[in-house]
């Protein structure tokens, strides 16, 4: 099917051809099936994708999703660079919560270098892991509102949002590429005062969430266009791989945070709520219930990190870490380290590992090989949103053409990540 | 954990003793490497058996092992399956080696639909084909690319040629 769509398109936007198949309104009734070409650029899906979609009316027949428009050679440029350039790149995976995917790729090489972090790094990962997590979310279900027209709902999620990048921004200087998280530590502790102004924040996100709520989560258009809609079950979840909220709307309570603890996970209090039948509607709520799950891990932790009281943020391993200033200034030995870290980069033994993190989108993993050189001979990372945009097309099939847009949304595709 | 390979083992026993090519569990991952001719055997075992019970296929990709400074590797690919048990939550690595000149495996999508859009990554991007699989054609880049660029011999710096209809 793929196929023909595939050979017949392109060309026009959309064409008509005869349906071959009996109809049940009759054979003297001319019905045809058409051929719809949607994206690459739309303003109706925020993600660079195309869909080629055969529609019967309004009802989608079959549909072939085609990615790749964003593909930028993450992993061939990842493999030409020492293991730290590569953290960069990590940020422009998904671009709404980069903190994750950089907290993902260096855990996998820390695990590669059998290096422990300082206890007080792993709370601020986690600290700021949950902070994008929160940032992710509010993308989703704002746009989500965007695109089935409704403004507010995704101006209050953007305002919230905007109050996550300005900790992110106090955090590492960045609003959007991070680069925060390195091999063995984190770039810097707290700036002075943040807990205050996180507080403040936190306290203004949860007014706006409930805003949020008030005028979206018992809205009769909202529900009536979410649910039953982009229904995907719980065995087919499974059997595609999709993790994520998408699966724990599906009633898996599946979520790596709790299931294989990594950081400090196992000492935070959080819930993880789950859907019953998979339907679009659920999701949303996964994603809400979840936003909340995650403002309270940010305040525990800052609580933690208060009292916790200052102390290293990276770890002293000379293979990651650049000696002290004055060592290097005095020293033969540690000047050669220094220059030989900063031409060359950390070597990490020859070996493989995959490391696997829950990202805002579900199991971000990497899967890095390296050779005992300065470059690594792979650099895999299993992007959520691949595995579960592939069902798409099984969870609007037999829909309508407008189901389409709220079941991509909430799929929360992000092409960064995607396409790599 | 360690005993999923013995599970895995256990089960081969009887049918495919030979299939297990090498194994370990460095850093923690279990990891097996399989004989290309046994690797649907093998997959379908680790799908149905009932305490090894691999429902998600969660990651399927390729290396390329040409020019490592540890020196070369025979056959020169590789192809990399990731494995999950949502039941026993636990997890494998499956690893079949895969040369030049064939550069064929038998696709696991009958075994793991997730395999789909996975299996034509690899094919994109390695060039390695999976037999039997349903459509397999690129998926990250178009169809009038040539080669495969995560090959190691695909130089990062090449240019393709333009396309479109004013070229």
């Amino acid at each position: 099917m793929a196929e023909d769509l595939r050979s017949r398109t392109e060309s026009s936007l959309t064409e008509r051809v005869p349906d071959t198949a009996e109809d049940d309104l009759g054979s003297d009734l001319h019905t045809a099936h058409q051929r719809l070409n949607m994206g690459p650029s739309h303003p109706a899906t925020h993600g660079t994708v195309k869909f080629l979609i055969e529609l019967d009316g309004e009802s989608i027949v079959d549909l072939d999703v085609q990615v790749g428009y964003l593909h930028r050679g993450f992993e061939k440029e990842c493999e030409s660079r020492s293991w730290y350039q590569a953290i960069p790149y990590t940020d422009r995976l998904n671009y709404n919560s980069a903190l994750m995917a950089n907290v993902g790729f260096c855990l996998t090489v820390e695990k590669l270098l059998a290096l422990e972090t300082p206890e007080r790094c792993q709370w601020l990962r986690v600290l700021a892991s949950e902070l994008s997590r929160v940032g992710d979310h509010l993308t989703r279900c704002g746009a989500t509102c965007l695109e089935l027209q409704a403004m507010t709902p995704f101006l209050y999620g953007i305002e919230a949002r905007e109050l996550i990048w300005d900790l992110q921004e106090a955090l590492c200087g960045a609003r959007v590429t991070s680069n925060y998280v390195r091999i063995g530590g984190v770039r810097h502790d707290l700036p002075d005062g943040f807990g205050a102004v996180c507080r403040d924040n936190l306290a203004r996100i949860r007014e706006l969430l409930a805003d949020f709520d008030s005028v979206v989560t018992r809205n009769r258009i909202f529900v009536d266009r979410l649910k039953g809609t982009g229904i995907l079950s719980r065995e087919d979840c499974i059997a595609y791989a999709v993790t994520g909220p998408l699966l724990r709307a599906a009633g898996v309570p599946l979520d790596l945070r709790k299931s294989e603890p990594y950081l400090c996970y196992e000492e935070l209090d959080f819930d993880i709520p789950i859907g019953e039948v998979g339907d679009n509607y659920d999701r949303y709520l996964v994603c809400v219930e979840e936003m909340n799950q995650s403002l309270r891990i940010v305040e525990q932790c800052l609580r933690r990190l208060e009292m916790m009281g200052q102390g290293p943020v990276d770890s002293t391993d000379p293979r990651v870490r650049w000696p002290a200033k004055n060592r290097v200034f005095d020293g033969m030995e540690e000047m050669i380290q220094q220059f030989k870290s900063v031409t060359e980069g950390p070597r990490v033994p020859a070996g493989e590992a995959y490391g696997a993190t829950e990202s805002a989108n579900g199991e971000l993993g990497f899967y890095l090989v390296s050779d005992g050189s300065q470059k690594p001979v792979k650099v895999r990372c299993r992007p959520p949103s691949f595995a579960n945009l592939q069902p798409l097309s099984r969870m609007v099939k037999g829909g309508l053409l407008s189901d389409l847009i709220p079941t991509f949304d909430l799929v929360n595709m992000i092409g960064g990540e995607c396409d790599r | 954990m360690s005993d999923v390979r013995d599970r895995l083992r256990a089960a081969l026993q009887d049918t495919l003793p030979d299939a297990i090519v090498d194994s370990h569990a460095r850093l923690g991952d279990e990891t097996v490497v399989v004989r290309s001719d046994a690797l649907v055997d093998v997959l379908v075992l680790l799908r149905d058996g009932a305490d090894l019970a691999f429902d998600q296929l969660v990651d399927l990709t390729a290396v390329d092992h040409a020019g490592r400074a540890d020196g070369p590797r025979d056959p020169r690919f590789e192809v990399v399956y990731h494995l999950r048990s949502i039941a026993h939550n636990h997890r494998l690595r499956v690893k079949v080696g895969v040369a030049l000149e064939a550069c064929e495996v038998d696709s696991a999508v009958p075994i793991w639909p997730a395999a789909d859009w996975m299996e034509r990554e690899v094919f994109d991007l390695y060039g390695i084909r999976f037999r039997g699989h349903p459509d397999l054609r690129r998926i990250l880049l178009y169809e009038e690319f040539e080669g495969h660029p995560l090959r190691k011999d695909y130089p990062k710096t090449l240019r393709q040629p333009l396309i479109g209809p004013f070229n």
